[in-house]
């Protein structure tokens, strides 16, 4: 708990930061920009676990349990991701969002 | 003190989460999600959960930005500008966000939250024993499921990135 903060202001926070990621999400047009935003859309998400642990029920602990949960889909994520894009560069050599609307079969 | 610390906190994460969504270099808006990210580190220990804020920095400002700067690097010309987005689109998607934003501020702040009235910190030793616990409310199945995927990922990423081209 932080001193002077209500909840209210923190998740204040954290929903800007989610729809922030939203916003980029919708109007980027790279592949590494939207997986950034992505990131920003998860950091939210496990900003809010946290604080309604701490501030509401601070006996348990599945709040900070699950936001490393999270973490650790969050580095999967970005790790598969990452490969794919590499992968795709290898093959249309582009990473642009409208340059890669052919599936396989 | 603290508020004064996490209003900086604050508005250090908004700017720069805007940079980072409207940035048209790339390795500076990479570089801007790193601010972004510790400033989270940042506010997560001032809720007094620094073993969270200690996996963040090294997760995400040690890990996830190097695989993103080095992913930018092998695609991408450093110098090169992102194509500009249509205006019309980036007005669609900011009232998407806005309308979004509004309808989440109006359920939380209408949301009649009852503080808890005892406080204790988050200690490290009770995440331990409840990630290893089999008992009630414990978290051992999560935990293995999470290190399966973490070895399924490892390998899958390393298959994907090897790859073949289009033309053997």
């Amino acid at each position: 708990m932080i001193e002077g903060i209500s909840i209210y202001e923190i998740l204040t926070l954290s929903s800007i930061l989610f729809f922030i990621g939203v916003y980029g999400f919708f109007t980027r047009e790279n592949l590494i920009t939207v997986l950034m935003s992505v990131e920003l859309i998860l950091n939210a998400s496990a900003v809010n676990f946290v604080v309604i642990n701490t501030y509401l029920y601070p006996d348990f602990l599945q709040g900070a349990v699950f936001s490393i949960f999270i973490i650790a889909m969050a580095a999967a994520e970005t790790a598969l991701a990452i490969a794919i894009i590499i992968n795709l560069y290898k093959l249309v050599a582009s990473i642009e969002v409208k340059d890669t609307q052919e599936l396989k079969y | 003190m603290e508020t004064i610390l996490f209003y900086i906190l604050a508005v250090l994460i908004v700017i720069f989460a805007i940079a980072t969504v409207s940035s048209r270099k790339i390795l500076r808006a990479v570089i801007y999600l790193l601010f972004v990210l510790i400033a989270i580190s940042g506010i997560y220990f001032l809720v007094d959960y620094s073993f969270l804020g200690a996996i963040q920095l090294t997760v995400y400002g040690g890990g996830v930005i190097v695989l993103i700067i080095f992913s930018v690097l092998l695609v991408h010309h450093v110098e090169l500008e992102l194509e500009v987005t249509p205006l019309k689109k980036k007005i669609i998607a900011g009232l998407i966000s806005a309308a979004g934003l509004g309808i989440t501020l109006w359920a939380i702040f209408t949301f009649p939250f009852e503080n808890a009235s005892n406080y204790s910190s988050i200690e490290v030793a009770d995440i331990g024993r409840k990630l290893l616990s089999y008992g009630e409310g414990g978290y051992i199945l999560p935990f293995e499921v999470i290190s399966a995927l973490l070895l399924a990922v490892m390998i899958g990423a390393i298959v994907i990135a090897k790859g073949k081209k289009l033309n053997q």
